[in-house]
């Protein structure tokens, strides 16, 4: 009895393996056919003609890092790269929901990119030498000028890092941060000892545990990762900077074309606001007599088709449908959210920060 | 009289020396005291309903509002709200035929495994992927949580056992040389090379190879790779039940006159089968837990979804963190310890009145 069904089971089996090779060869004609929904790879010299076609932007993005691109409870990503993505594709679409995104681990990230998996990758990637130069990518510029900080409990009684002496440090394993710290203790010729964890969140626990007396990532990180403490009033943040860490757009090397358009997408943004253009009120300043805003909102000039863009409306589109730099900010990491970051080096350079874009014209 | 054989069962088992017995209320007083420190944090002072001020109050329990607030995202990543009807349907077949497939007084079972194991991937590959019939395009970047989970192992599971077997026949096929070298160059390297790096070549260095005009949907290099991986796993487990056998087995069949086939069928994979159920089972659970490893190509699973939801500053509390790795955990353990019980329960039934006597 029971090894006639089990015949007949095994029988199915093998009928299923001839069926579903045939079936997996159907499949990927028609995955052809469709023209599938990932980006194809090799090809660079043509990425908007690409976007168009396919009618969204492939947009990478971190795997969860608050305020910058993490999912938000109706299962839409947020974040200050997440709103940067949705302005490329204002400006192409004019639809700022044309936008798929690829939550990318860190080490992926730039393969993902060369082999045009993604468009364009707005995932808090710091502008190097190595990365812009030898790694075959792009840097367009920055959109987030971070820096690594240290936050310490207030009763340890340190308002300056260079008090940090006999200190343990809560960090990553293996990343930058790390070795940053190691530079800034042994260059200060301070004692320390560094605790290391994978994940952010067990250096979080361990950190919020008193298992060491320092806890050190980027300044947006520890903004970050204070919200999760049991207590985050007991804690501060050291005013030192110890590490640049300027945060921008990247795009593969090798079309130019694609890297001025997010490039002047990302400067569109910080334009507006220099202009005072909002979402709110850009409207009506579509018939300014103002020069530099007509230029703007695309009354004047042809700077769409030199970008190869089809509306020449495409800044005002950008600002009208995701915002100003000063929104954008506002929204995701400014302080009315959980992070609570200042503006600090990301004001405008005519409001003390070093945020700057080159002029339209 | 049953508090009289609870005492004698007692003092046989727990306390028939001393040291036994000290042993006993030891690690009897662990385990307790694990079990109210768990109930605890799970139960008693967890945060139920409210949101994340109420977690920030009470940091001594799991906060499960989180888990309320993210629970479709949880098991449907971000598949669009208004086409998940499509994913409830699969799911639910899903879910009702293998239920079927369990109870064994179901009728028509062999055209239902049929069914479910030819007919139903594929449509349901279509209804969930759309494009076609009027359905919406929905491309597999916005599945996501546990129903890319379920996608992969149940894909992986499936197509890696008959093509295991493929593999292991292949390999101890004495006389086809040339298929048995393939099939020992197929296992070898596929066992040799990390899951990782599968994943990482088909997601990234395919793309490289291929001109720009083909285009092959990731999730479907993925579930190929994994498949190829969980094949060569699955050869050489069925090849140990294969070397299991007593060469008189073998023999008898070919003395019976059985063609290869016939022999293989009838006679050796039924009994290979039994002694291989274990084994299938590891591989099994460990292609389930694997498949959290498309993280690595940007595809969020059920664990990955809720990695990312931990990262949102609106759900900044202590408690959070641990209460999305404790749900996940309890979903992995509920899976794989049916999976478990299920392969304890045919592993019985097929030794039932075949146990070697001595």
């Amino acid at each position: 009895m029971n090894q006639e069904s089990l015949i007949r089971k095994l029988r199915g089996l093998f009928v299923f393996f001839a069926v579903g090779l045939g079936g997996a060869l159907l499949l990927s004609q028609t995955a052809l056919a469709l023209g599938g929904s990932s980006g194809g790879g090799g090809d660079y010299g043509n990425t908007l003609k690409e976007v168009k076609d396919k009618g969204y932007v492939q947009c990478g993005v971190s795997q969860g890092l608050p305020g910058f691109s993490n999912p938000d409870d109706a299962g839409n990503w947020s974040g200050l790269d997440v709103e940067f993505c949705r302005a490329v594709a204002t400006a192409i679409f004019n639809d700022p929901d044309k936008v798929q995104y690829s939550p990318l681990s860190a080490k992926v990230r730039f393969e993902s990119l060369r082999s045009g998996e993604i468009d364009v990758l707005a995932r808090n990637t710091t502008w190097t030498f190595d990365r812009d130069v030898a790694l075959g990518l792009e840097f367009v510029g920055v959109n987030y000028y971070d820096g690594q900080g240290f936050m310490v409990r207030k009763n340890l009684g340190v308002n300056s890092s260079s008090e940090l002496n006999n200190v343990s440090v809560c960090t990553n394993t293996g990343t930058t941060t790390e070795l940053n710290a190691a530079d800034f203790f042994r260059a200060n010729k301070l004692k320390y000892k560094i605790v290391a964890f994978e994940k952010a969140d067990e250096v979080v626990a361990a950190y919020d545990a008193g298992r060491c007396d320092v806890y050190t990532t980027d300044r947006s990180g520890l903004a970050a990762q204070r919200t999760k403490l049991s207590n985050p009033r007991e804690h501060k943040v050291l005013p030192e900077i110890i590490s640049k860490e300027p945060l921008g757009p990247v795009v593969r090397q090798g079309d130019e074309q694609w890297a001025d358009i997010v490039r002047w997408v990302l400067n569109a943004i910080i334009i507006a606001e220099e202009l005072e253009l909002t979402s709110a009120n850009i409207a009506s300043h579509k018939d300014s007599d103002n020069p530099k805003i007509r230029r703007f909102v695309g009354s004047e000039g042809e700077f769409a088709t030199a970008l190869g863009l089809d509306d020449n409306a495409w800044a005002y589109n950008i600002v009208a449908k995701v915002g100003n730099y000063s929104e954008i900010y506002e929204r995701t990491v400014g302080p009315k959210t959980p992070l609570g970051l200042s503006r600090g080096d990301n004001a405008l350079w005519t409001k003390g920060g070093i945020l700057y874009a080159p002029p339209m014209r | 009289m049953t508090a009289r054989a609870a005492l004698l069962w007692l003092r046989d088992n727990l306390f028939f020396s001393w040291k036994n017995g000290v042993l006993s209320v030891v690690v009897g007083g662990f385990l307790l005291w694990v079990v109210v420190l768990l109930a605890d944090w799970f139960f008693v002072s967890a945060v139920w309903n409210g949101g994340i001020e109420d977690c920030r109050l009470r940091q001594d329990g799991a906060c499960w509002p989180f888990v309320q607030a993210r629970f479709r995202q949880f098991i449907y990543g971000f598949y669009p709200d208004v086409e998940r009807w499509r994913v409830n349907i699969v799911m639910l077949v899903f879910f009702v035929g293998i239920a079927l497939l369990v109870w064994e007084r179901t009728p028509f079972r062999g055209k239902l495994v049929l069914f479910m194991l030819c007919v139903f991937p594929l449509a349901s590959w279509f209804l969930m992927r759309g494009g076609i019939f009027g359905l919406a395009d929905v491309p597999t970047g916005r599945w996501g949580g546990f129903m890319l989970t379920l996608v992969l192992a149940s894909v992986g599971i499936v197509s890696s056992l008959p093509l295991g077997i493929m593999l292991a026949l292949g390999r101890r096929a004495e006389s086809l040389p040339f298929v048995k070298a393939f099939c020992v160059v197929f296992i070898e390297f596929w066992r040799g090379v990390p899951v990782i790096t599968v994943l990482f070549a088909t997601a990234f260095m395919l793309p490289l190879f291929m001109p720009s005009s083909v285009n092959f949907d990731q999730l479907l290099r993925a579930m190929v790779g994994f498949i190829l991986f969980s094949s060569a796993y699955m050869a050489e487990i069925v090849r140990g039940g294969l070397e299991g056998l007593q060469r008189g087995q073998y023999e008898a069949s070919d003395a019976l006159g059985m063609t290869y086939w016939q022999s293989r069928i009838r006679v050796i994979l039924p009994q290979a089968l039994k002694i291989m159920i274990p084994g299938i089972l590891l591989t099994i659970i460990g292609l389930f837990k694997d498949t959290t490893l498309v993280l690595i190509i940007g595809l969020l699973d059920f664990l990955g979804m809720i990695q990312a939801g931990i990262s949102d500053p609106r759900w900044g509390a202590p408690n959070v963190p641990f209460t999305g790795y404790a749900f996940a955990a309890v979903v992995y353990f509920v899976f794989c310890y049916s999976m478990s019980l299920y392969a304890r329960y045919i592993e019985k039934k097929f030794s039932a009145g075949r146990e070697r006597r001595p």
